[in-house]
């Protein structure tokens, strides 16, 4: 054998290259054209795999695995319809650029083209939801293909891969050997950030009166939130999150905005909207951001940090913008910024930059972020609010998409970064558990909670079986309002209150569900339940649904309707006030 | 030249890995975004592994520049030019079929003699003609062959090659090491990421 490569299965080559990359867990469903895996799976050591009820739900898996412990995450599906059902977590994966290497199975590739039994044109479907793919025509090149698809996956500006693997690879023996390097003539990501353009941005952040840092998931897929904190406590400028960007920036601190856009804080909105510089790191002025485009930020000069070329000036035009990755360029920002800081006075920034900060402390007391209380009815938001108070931010956080994920994003403290998974560019209902399944496959022993919406719960609920099966304890809260809460609040707010196709009435018993699927139910119906409910929930074993019934009427506050612009924000009342003084200092500030 | 809405013509050349699905990525792309390509010619190059794509794209500056980045993005693609902001040179080709009574064979063959067009093939009632040339030649040698009926037209598409032998010559120099590399400070920082 010596001097010789080794002849395996293309299946055993699969597992053989994914073990040298260290992949430890896999999320999948087995079918006719991956069997030939399942069988070298059998026995196959140091990989854990995990059964989902869903494809989607491997997909979603994989997406909380990476985004919680910062490595790439892992599915294997069959053909056919198994792999046009992950095309949904492949696309929000995408949305997010959340690393993931996606293998389905394909018929045999003399069937290909045939219209074979389970037969889909994979990587033609595929082929816009993913960063790259890959069909797999000759075994030769497997190894190869494997290696470049978590490559490309994890560098740049990251995202899914797929690679398609027709069963006769799978079966027939080829020569393995693992190539140690990957060369892409034609993928070379910029990393460092180009010197005199950083130098540039640390002018224009010291010098400016009014500097806001808008901050999104590439701090947290980059590792860039000991640099971003640096940043913002050396020149004293104000952190504004977005969806993706929570847990990059303490929301304990003074100089945390909190979210902003649609449904972000009035003092984020403000601020950006009266800032004279603003710099965006790791974000793409995503449409739920920015509102209007031509009344966001409308007097500032705008830094954009990415790693992606085409994000900049695709939605807002830049004027200083820096190719690069986040937690490089934060770092070479802070020394340029140190650098410029030398040519004024000790504490002269601090001195310039009180003025501002006072004002977004005034805006902050002024409008904080409230609801009303109610003895009668649970409101979303104080359920948000105490789990956030039991878990003292440190639990890991999954939401499924709708009302209730706002309402987490607004009233869970974030403290620390790769705490938070949720759909964000694609808002997948359904998101939540499979996510939360994840996540506590990669962290096992960490508290996660999952907070749900009635109507996204039971997209992907199936998945409860893989929670109680595989051991992943996973806590989800169903913020249950009986209702899809979203569409409900825009059908009263821009459609006149003309609900359509919104009732989900109070079926299904969320307890009996969960009983069924060995797991344990928990309801609460009162104010005064909540907090021993969710008591109850983290102290029990095992996986555990909390079924909260809440107010079905209360919407998310603030709210900028669609197409507004940020400045327009709908205030939860009795803030009238607030907002009238608000469009006033648009023009006094 | 920018029509009223302000956009204009570009002609993009693009390097690609030769493999399969290529084209279907960057034809994506283009539907995917909403783009518009006017016409897209694919050959190999010297290199077999690569092929070049030529497209000609209408938009605005931000359309193009988009198209560019995007683009980029595809890990297939080695390298995208814009041809139109440095001298090239266009062709395309058109083979035209059209009626040739006998009393107008005469007259085509002048035609075809002024436009330097080769009959390539000839039957008793027509005439097939093999056109090169720019657009406006193309089009005004159909203008001219429509009285006589056209029975069918078939066009390549554009292909673009750069003008410019210096910036060509100096990047070889540059890799051979004769001259020093040019200064990344003359960049443009937004094309950073590009390979090139």
């Amino acid at each position: 054998m010596e001097g010789r490569a080794v002849k395996l299965s293309g299946a055993r080559i699969l597992l053989e290259c994914l073990k040298r990359e260290g992949v430890d867990l896999i999320f999948g469903l087995p079918g006719g054209a991956v069997l030939p895996i399942y069988d070298v799976l059998y026995d196959f050591e140091g990989i854990r795999h995990i059964l989902v009820r869903q494809e989607a739900a491997a997909g979603h898996a994989a997406e909380g695995y990476s985004r919680t412990t910062g490595r790439t995450g892992v599915c294997l599906v069959t053909s056919g319809p198994a792999a046009t059902n992950l095309v949904t977590a492949l696309q929000d994966a995408l949305m997010d650029s959340i690393p993931l290497v996606a293998f389905t199975g394909q018929v045999p590739t003399h069937l290909i083209g045939n219209d074979a039994f389970q037969e889909a044109d994979n990587v033609g479907i595929t082929r816009s939801a993913t960063k790259h793919n890959f069909l797999v025509k000759d075994g030769k090149d497997l190894a190869g293909i494997i290696k470049e698809a978590f490559h490309i996956a994890a560098t740049g500006r990251p995202g899914p891969v797929h690679v398609d693997l027709p069963k006769d690879i799978l079966v027939k023996e080829w020569p393995f050997e693992y190539p140690e390097t990957v060369h892409l003539r034609s993928y070379n990501p910029t990393y460092d950030g180009h010197p005199g353009q950083i130098k540039k941005a640390a002018r224009a952040i010291v010098r400016a009166k009014r500097p806001v840092l808008y901050v999104g998931g590439g701090v947290i897929s980059s590792d860039a939130s000991p640099e971003l904190y640096e940043l913002a406590e050396l020149t004293q400028v104000p952190v504004t999150q977005t969806l993706m960007g929570l847990g990059a920036f303490p929301m304990a601190h003074p100089l945390s905005l909190d979210m902003l856009g649609m449904h972000g804080t009035y003092y984020a909105n403000m601020a950006v909207h009266n800032s004279d510089c603003l710099v965006a790191v790791g974000a793409r002025f995503d449409d739920r951001v920015t509102g209007r485009v031509d009344a966001f930020a409308p007097n500032a000069e705008i830094i954009h940090i990415d790693i992606d070329p085409s994000s900049i000036s695709k939605n807002i035009q830049v004027g200083i913008p820096i190719v690069g990755d986040c937690k490089r360029v934060l770092g070479k920002l802070v020394e340029a910024v140190r650098e410029e800081m030398k040519t004024y006075p000790q504490g002269a920034v601090k001195e310039a930059r009180r003025q501002w900060t006072e004002q977004v402390a005034e805006w902050k007391r002024a409008e904080p972020l409230r609801y009303e209380w109610s003895d009668e009815v649970i409101k979303p938001q104080y359920v948000v609010e105490e789990i956030s108070n039991l878990t003292n931010g440190e639990a890991l956080m999954v939401t499924g998409v709708g009302q209730h994920q706002m309402w987490a994003a607004q009233y869970y403290r974030f403290k620390h970064p790769r705490t938070w998974c949720t759909s964000g560019g694609l808002g997948t209902m359904g998101y939540g558990l499979p996510t939360a399944m994840g996540v506590q496959a990669g962290n096992p022993g960490k508290l996660v909670i999952n907070i749900d919406g009635d109507g996204s719960f039971a997209m992907n609920s199936q998945e409860l079986a893989t929670c109680f099966e595989e051991g992943l304890p996973v806590k989800t809260v169903i913020i249950n309002n009986g209702g899809h809460g979203m569409v409900r609040q825009w059908q009263r707010i821009i459609y006149k209150e003309r609900f359509c196709a919104i009732d989900l009435g109070s079926s299904p018993d969320f307890v009996k569900l969960a009983e069924a699927y060995g797991c344990t139910g928990i309801r609460a119906t009162k104010p005064s339940e909540v907090v021993p409910a969710l008591e109850k929930m983290i102290a029990t074993p095992g996986p555990v649904v909390l079924d909260v019934r809440v107010n079905k009427d209360e919407c998310v506050f603030p709210m900028v309707p669609a197409g507004g612009a940020n400045i327009d924000m709908i205030l939860a009342p009795p803030s009238r006030e607030v907002r009238d003084r608000a469009a006033k200092s648009q023009t006094g500030f | 030249m920018a029509d009223a809405s302000g956009n204009t013509k570009h002609t993009i050349a693009v390097l690609v890995e030769n493999k399969f699905g290529v084209l279907s990525r960057v034809a994506g792309l283009f539907s995917a975004r909403g783009y518009n390509i006017e016409s897209l010619s694919v050959g190999e190059t010297l290199d077999p592994s690569v092929s070049r794509m030529t497209l000609v794209v209408n938009g605005d500056a931000f359309v193009i520049e988009q198209v560019m980045k995007q683009l980029h993005k595809l890990i297939d693609v080695i390298k995208v030019i814009d041809l139109s902001v440095e001298t090239h040179v266009e062709r395309e080709m058109l083979l035209i079929r059209v009626n040739a009574e006998p009393a107008a064979r005469a007259e085509i063959l002048r035609i075809a003699d002024i436009f330097r067009a080769k009959v390539v093939d000839v039957t008793a009632a027509s005439y097939t003609l093999e056109v090169t040339g720019e657009e406006t030649k193309i089009e005004a040698i159909l203008e001219l062959l429509r009285p006589f009926g056209i029975q069918e037209v078939v066009r390549t598409g554009k292909v673009a090659i750069a003008r410019s032998p210096k910036a060509r010559l100096r990047r070889v120099e540059e890799k051979l090491g004769k001259v020093a590399p040019a200064q990344p400070a003359n960049q443009d920082p937004r094309v950073v990421g590009f390979a090139d």
